[in-house]
């Protein structure tokens, strides 16, 4: 009782956070407001206001999108099966050409100076874009699917690799060691001690690496390489709202698919 | 007899700073059963590993021959390493097995040094090195594990599958590091049996590094004591009374006594050399 009592008489303090921490807490958000300032000007965003004025190119968007017209819904289908084509093919060069490269870029199993020159060569692949390969890759070697499929190795090796070293990198050194004690050779090390370990960690990013390919690969037919953002990008530009809308419909649904299986495999592995 | 481990002139500092060995000279004679004990950070483990190749020396005039090969040298570990180390099996305080592998895989790795490299990428093996792999198994008594996840193992039964995987080696020595120091009293009493039965059985030269010195007087003839990257004592384990080694360790003698040691008398008393007599007086449980 007395205990409760004391509550209400002012004999204890609330104790002040100290001047560095609050300080500290204003900096952050003063560097965010200085930021999005900086960008507001260059980034036009003043023009915010252009979606009220213009509302009513936005109704006739909209009353378009509202009537899908799966006319053509064959197309749609066999394209999209194709953009998923690509994402798999492009998966799994990155993956075979990924493995290798992660475990030269693993500070714990090669020296350093063959790690850092393979983490800056994997940081150019994983720094441009697919869509920036795409184009490249249609350059080289003509427009179709394959450029696509190149476009998705070629960044996705760089993603892999750097996925996958990590998790190289955190395994424990017990098992290696004792491998390495009984005489075996350096790759032995790698298949029995490394490999077991990294394995249901590859196998999950790999899924996740999937199910964002299939999304990247939706508009690798922007600039020709191949599936259905090809369908997309003519629909959009002959103004024809009714089948984009029946496209991206077509893309939500397949990529809720992909994602979907992909994350139960993924709880299955782990 | 030819000697299995020889060591001159040995130190080790790491970071340039924490010596762990000074100057240590050892010479240890095939088919020996020696126990190197030491408190914690007294340079046991570190002085296990140099011997196995997989540390490297300070510079300087010293060498480390296994079985009359030179292991390293003046901070150099021997170019055809990997060969030197199939004759050397070694067994972890961790065990060190790969948890996600079966007891049987990890047993056959210890053939990785023996057979065809890429076999052993691809996991070849045959029937008859499978056989090889089952016998050591059975030999430490966990046959029927074999298929099972090494993870899923006992601490107990993990250590055995560990001496099991040296066995299949091949090795003409083995080193034992704290196998037992993660261990509940029953499964370390057997793990050094079965130390002890490979040692007299196929005459295998046995190193066990132990915390606790009544191990290393029941099990092992010869002791080596260590203290602060020194050896402090060489000679036979029966030695090795309480006063001395509160003469050697000072407060810290008491780490190195089982603090459960109940009847310590049968501990003192057990004369390491006596056969069967020894195996019957069981450890405290």
């Amino acid at each position: 009782m007395d205990r409760t009592a004391d509550l209400t008489v002012d004999s204890v303090e609330i104790p002040r956070e100290d001047l560095g921490r609050r300080l500290y807490r204003w900096a952050i958000w003063a560097t965010v407001a200085l930021l999005l300032a900086w960008g507001f000007g260059p980034a036009e965003v003043y023009r915010v206001t252009g979606l009220f004025t213009d509302f009513a190119n936005m109704g006739t968007y909209a009353a378009g999108f509202l009537e899908p017209d799966f006319l053509h819904w064959r197309d749609y289908v066999r394209e999209m099966l194709l953009t998923v084509q690509i994402a798999f093919w492009g998966t799994f060069l990155a993956v075979v050409f990924g493995i290798p490269f992660a475990l030269l870029s693993s500070g714990n199993i090669v020296p350093q100076w063959v790690v850092q020159p393979t983490r800056r060569l994997m940081d150019a692949f994983r720094a441009i874009n697919e869509m920036v390969f795409a184009v490249l890759f249609v350059v080289a070697v003509g427009l179709g699917p394959f450029a696509g499929v190149m476009a998705l190795f070629v960044h996705n090796v760089g993603v892999v690799a750097k996925l996958f070293s990590e998790a190289v990198e955190a395994i424990d050194p017990r098992p290696v060691e004792g491998i390495r004690a009984t005489g075996a050779g350096r790759l032995h090390e790698i298949v029995y001690g490394v490999v077991p370990q990294v394995i249901p960690l590859w196998i999950s990013f790999t899924l996740y690496r999937l199910e964002t390919n299939v999304r990247s690969a939706t508009v690798l037919g922007f600039v020709g390489a191949g599936g259905i953002g090809f369908v997309l990008f003519e629909s959009i530009r002959a103004f024809q709202y009714s089948q984009t809308s029946a496209v991206l419909l077509v893309v939500i649904v397949t990529v809720s698919i992909v994602d979907i299986l992909s994350q139960r495999l993924r709880r299955m592995v782990i | 007899m030819s000697t299995a481990i020889e060591i001159r002139g040995l130190s080790k500092t790491f970071n340039n700073r924490f010596q762990a060995l000074r100057g240590i000279e050892l010479s240890v004679a095939e088919g020996e059963m020696v126990a190197l004990i030491g408190a914690s950070g007294s340079g046991k483990s570190t002085l296990i590993r140099h011997i196995a190749g997989l540390l490297e020396s300070d510079k300087g005039p010293c060498c480390i021959n296994v079985l009359g090969r030179p292991m390293q040298a003046e901070g150099r570990i021997s170019d055809n390493v990997r060969v030197l180390r199939r004759d050397v099996g070694v067994v972890f305080q961790q065990f060190n097995l790969v948890g996600r592998l079966s007891v049987l895989t990890n047993v056959l790795v210890g053939l990785l040094g023996r057979i065809p490299g890429w076999r052993g990428i691809l996991g070849r093996y045959s029937r008859s090195e499978k056989l090889i792999a089952m016998r050591a198994l059975r030999r430490v008594g966990i046959e029927e594990a074999a298929l099972r996840r090494a993870a899923t193992l006992s601490g107990g039964q993990q250590q055995r599958a560990a001496i099991a995987r040296a066995l299949v080696q091949g090795a003409r020595v083995l080193l034992a590091d704290e196998p037992i120091a993660s261990l509940d009293p029953a499964s370390a009493k057997r793990v050094m049996e079965t130390l002890t039965t490979i040692n007299r059985e196929d005459g295998i030269t046995v190193m066990v590094s132990l915390h606790q010195v009544e191990y290393a007087r029941r099990y092992c003839p010869r002791t080596i004591a260590m203290r602060a990257g020194e050896i402090v004592f060489d000679g036979p384990s029966a030695a090795l009374s309480l006063d001395f080694l509160r003469d050697i360790y000072g407060a810290a003698s008491e780490e190195l006594v089982l603090p459960d040691a109940g009847d310590g008398e049968i501990m003192i008393d057990a004369d390491p050399l006596s056969g069967p007599g020894l195996r019957a007086a069981a450890v405290p449980a």
